[in-house]
């Protein structure tokens, strides 16, 4: 491992003048192997990856280089670290996604915070309880086993009047621990602050208009850049004249390194020069679009990866009564966070410091030194609210645009993306064309299984329900899409893949469900053996109160189930909707989400996740879908691109399937998976008509229900 | 070219000497370093950066400083008095109406001006009014029993 990543154990107290620090190295914590080396990304370090320090003053604070971008981890966490060391969460500072005070990150996607560096958290609070009721031991004159701690006072149980807290105990200290061995955890029956739901910490900033994002960081002299964009992916600037732009007053231009830009104190003004820049580009020819790309995936697929496969397709196929061949479509969608990317930068001495909207800092770090030339050491990426991510904030163009301009200028910049340049360098979600024949014998028990995905990738392919012969096959992940396969980037969009082949599985299941004239939920319960998922989807029915029903209502009214796993979560969803069959247009008017995510670490903050799941779901269900010619991207605005708005909210009505017994889990993707499938799988109830393409235009509800 | 341009901004008066053409929400994020007004697509269509002139919720990245001139603006930064949450701002954060917080100024503001002129709204008039705000997060749900809740007309607790 680089030295780069190290910094000395000491160095930390040094910094932080006194006190404790306990460091955690994540590789001790069990089940992070499970998400090291990621394909783009390097494994966690063997170094220390979170710490928590106790000041000669009694001050606590959590450094940790996760972010927070709405998802409240900024007050999970610090519920995970006040549970094991025995304080309130008022008692804790959380410092984020600082590459000069946090310990080196991966960064914050993938549901991955609470049931990855959560374990981390709470074994470096423990290990401090531990640590500070040793020291009390010696200062008391009782041994541990006599004392309790409590809210950060340690004292003789049964007579608080012996007493001493963290600070005292912090006093003249200038130490390190690691936690080398599993400190005792508090169990979930002594759980105080774990499991309760306060109002989140960042919620006073945000309501009052104080929460900085890293557009509000603002510094002497700073000015503002606009960047000169081709108009289409693959296009090359053939000319540039930016003489006009020159000869506006207080507009500085740049032209170096590949990167056109104007600079000045007025946003607006360097907007207007930025449109005084004459460029001309070749543009490549369009090969495909909104249209073709389905076939055009298939077409071009590289060699696919398998990830499930058991039994012999061919005998499935003889041991079913019926077969059922379906091709399932799904739109190229963009993250469309509110906050388009951002980053201020300032250059100074041979150091960078570069303040930006990122879910990775830590990559940034890396992105902007070698931009600069520098060693990572003298770049610091400094991460405020970041508002928004979904996956999208990852790749940190902006701020080495930001840096880059800083460094060539001499002046602080700030790069801030317009709507447009959002819609433009956004990683989409790809588009996917899946391909499934499935089959049932006479007592309509899955016999078979064969599954393709083109395009989008592995997660939420697989397969929890009992069949004897299946095969899974991922021609192409987003993570690690050929050149040629998309025609622009691609990316992690909210449950990457897991959206568009929950669509198409959870269809393929109805189905057959109803083609074997059994009801839906009890199809799913008779072809799965996982108690996890029959325990969710029962959780689901009754909060619904689901009656059987082996045929589609067909009375314009309709109701579906879907269910799927992500991140180690179990989640079914039950829709209602109402289908105007003469326009086409679907309102869904109720929406039951049950989910098995493990002990809730915060059970108001999880329903929020899965409210947000389902509500940002209706926008890819309905109308989210990136229209486009070859690398010319034809949505750059919310009037051509529509998100999911307040018109469109159904009743919502969120279960949690009690499993104390295990760890916490993700929550903060799995709702949002089934939300194609559920609701198609309620327009097939309320219209005998199934919508195979999302998203479900009025137009393609149309033209399923001419089908029927 | 440049004018004197006067007007209150949360109740103090401001005078500026600048361009009239300039977006409102680029004079409040520059000029006057007011930065909880939030730019997020420039054209009218997402709402973060609504204020509040002269009771009326407004798109402050389509209209020029000029329409201000002599008018009360009211920001996200003004709804607070003497640190006590406006009863909004205190129903937003009890209700979690909020996730990444990007959209909220705008959220707050624009329901800040619809219940001036609408002090008890039926639930179908806040969607009608807040239609247009955009919540990438999609906090809707809670955003519309918060306002209930400032409004006094109920609000839901989330279970």
């Amino acid at each position: 491992m680089s030295d780069v990543y190290k910094m000395e154990r000491r160095e930390f107290v040094k910094i932080l003048g006194g006190g404790i620090v306990v460091c955690v190295n994540l590789g001790s914590i069990a089940g992070l192997a499970a998400c090291e080396r990621r394909g783009f990304q390097r494994g966690y370090p063997d170094d220390i990856n979170a710490y928590l320090h106790i000041a000669e003053d009694g001050e606590i604070t959590l450094f940790s280089g996760k972010i927070e971008m709405g998802q409240g981890i900024m007050t999970s966490l610090t519920q995970m670290a006040a549970e094991d060391l025995g304080v309130g969460i008022e008692s804790i500072q959380i410092v984020m996604g600082d590459t000069d005070r946090c310990p080196w990150d991966m960064g914050t996607f993938g549901s991955l915070t609470t049931r990855m560096f959560g374990p981390a958290v709470r074994a470096a609070a423990a290990k401090a309880r531990l640590v500070l009721t040793d020291m009390a031991e010696e200062r008391l004159g009782v041994d541990r086993q006599s004392l309790s701690v409590e809210n950060g006072v340690v004292f003789v149980s049964g007579d608080r009047s012996r007493s001493v807290t963290f600070g005292e105990l912090a006093r003249g200290q200038a130490i390190t621990h690691t936690v080398d061995e599993e400190a005792v955890q508090r169990s979930v029956q002594d759980f105080a602050v774990i499991g309760q739901s306060p109002l989140r910490l960042d919620g006073v900033e945000k309501v009052t208009g104080a929460a900085e994002y890293a557009g509000d960081i603002r510094l002497p002299g700073m000015l503002y850049a606009r960047i000169l964009r081709p108009p289409a992916h693959g296009a090359t600037l053939t000319s540039v004249d930016t003489s006009a732009a020159e000869s506006m007053a207080g507009v500085t231009v740049v032209n170096e390194d590949g990167i056109v830009a104007v600079l000045c104190v007025d946003p607006e003004l360097a907007g207007r020069a930025l449109r005084a820049v004459n460029a001309e580009y070749d543009e490549p020819n369009p090969t495909v679009d909104t249209e073709s790309i389905y076939e055009h995936l298939v077409d071009v697929a590289p060699e696919p990866n398998v990830p499930d496969e058991e039994g012999d397709l061919g005998a499935g196929r003889a041991a079913s009564e019926r077969t059922f061949e379906e091709t399932y479509y799904n739109a190229y969608v963009a993250h469309a966070p509110i906050e388009p990317h951002t980053a201020v930068a300032e250059v100074t001495d041979g150091k960078a410091t570069v303040w930006s909207s990122t879910q990775a800092p830590f990559t940034q770090q890396q992105g902007v030194a070698r931009a600069l030339g520098f060693d990572p050491e003298n770049v610091r990426v400094i991460t405020p609210y970041v508002g928004g991510g979904f996956g999208g904030k990852v790749s940190g163009r902006q701020a080495v645009e930001a840096a880059r301009l800083a460094q060539i200028t001499g002046t602080p910049v700030q790069v801030a993306w317009t709507r447009a340049e959002e819609f433009f360098y956004d990683q989409f979600r790809p588009a996917a064309t899946i391909k499934l024949t499935s089959g049932i014998d006479a007592n309509g028990k899955l016999t078979l299984w064969d599954y393709q995905v083109y395009g989008a990738g592995a997660r939420g392919s697989d397969v929890f329900y009992d069949v004897p012969n299946k095969s899974v096959r991922v021609f192409g992940e987003w993570g690690g899409a050929p050149e040629g396969l998309h025609p622009f980037a691609v990316g992690a969009w909210r449950a990457p893949a897991a959206n568009s082949n929950r669509f198409a599985a959870e269809q393929q299941i109805e189905i057959m469900a109803y083609a074997a004239g059994i009801d839906p939920l009890e199809f799913r319960l008779s072809n799965t053996s996982d108690e996890r998922m029959q325990a969710t989807l029962r959780a689901a029915a009754d909060r619904y109160g689901w009656q059987p029903r082996s045929t589609a209502a067909r009375n314009g009214r309709g109701r579906g189930l879907a269910c799927g796993i992500d991140a180690e979560t179990y989640v079914a969803l039950i829709a209602d909707v109402t289908v105007d069959v003469a326009s086409g247009s679907v309102k869904v008017d109720r929406v039951v989400c049950a989910q098995d995510m493990g002990i809730v670490v915060n059970p108001d903050g999880s329903r929020m996740q899965m409210e947000g799941c389902i509500a940002m779901g209706l926008g890819y269900v309905f109308s989210e879908e990136l229209r486009f010619e070859g690398g010319k991207i034809l949505d750059s605005d919310f009037a051509s691109y529509k998100l999911a708005t307040f018109s469109q909210m159904p009743q919502i009505d969120t279960v949690f399937v009690s499993n104390d017994a295990l760890p916490p889990k993700g929550g903060g993707e799995p709702a949002i998976i089934n939300m194609g499938a559920v609701v198609a799988n309620a327009i097939f109830d309320a219209t005998g008509a199934r919508v195979y393409r999302l998203p479900m235009t009025p137009e393609r509800v149309l033209e399923a229900l001419s089908n029927v | 070219m440049k004018e004197t341009i006067r007007f209150t901004l949360n109740g103090a008066p401001v005078t500026l000497e600048t361009e009239i053409n300039r977006k409102l929400l680029w004079v409040l994020r520059t000029d006057l370093e007011e930065t909880g007004t939030k730019y997020g697509c420039g054209a009218g269509m997402c709402g973060s950066c609504t204020v509040v002139v002269d009771g009326i919720p407004v798109r402050s990245c389509i209209v020029n400083v000029d329409y201000v001139r002599g008018k009360a603006v009211t920001t996200i930064e003004g709804l607070a008095t003497d640190g006590e949450l406006h009863p909004l701002q205190r129903e937003f954060f009890e209700h979690g109406a909020y996730q990444c917080g990007y959209c909220t100024p705008g959220m707050i503001m624009n329901a800040y001006g619809m219940l001036q002129e609408n002090p008890t709204p039926s639930r179908t008039e806040i969607i009608e009014g807040m239609e247009n705000n955009l919540c990438r997060c999609s906090a809707y749900k809670r955003i519309i029993e918060a306002i209930e809740s400032a409004a006094g007309i109920g609000g839901g607790d989330h279970e």
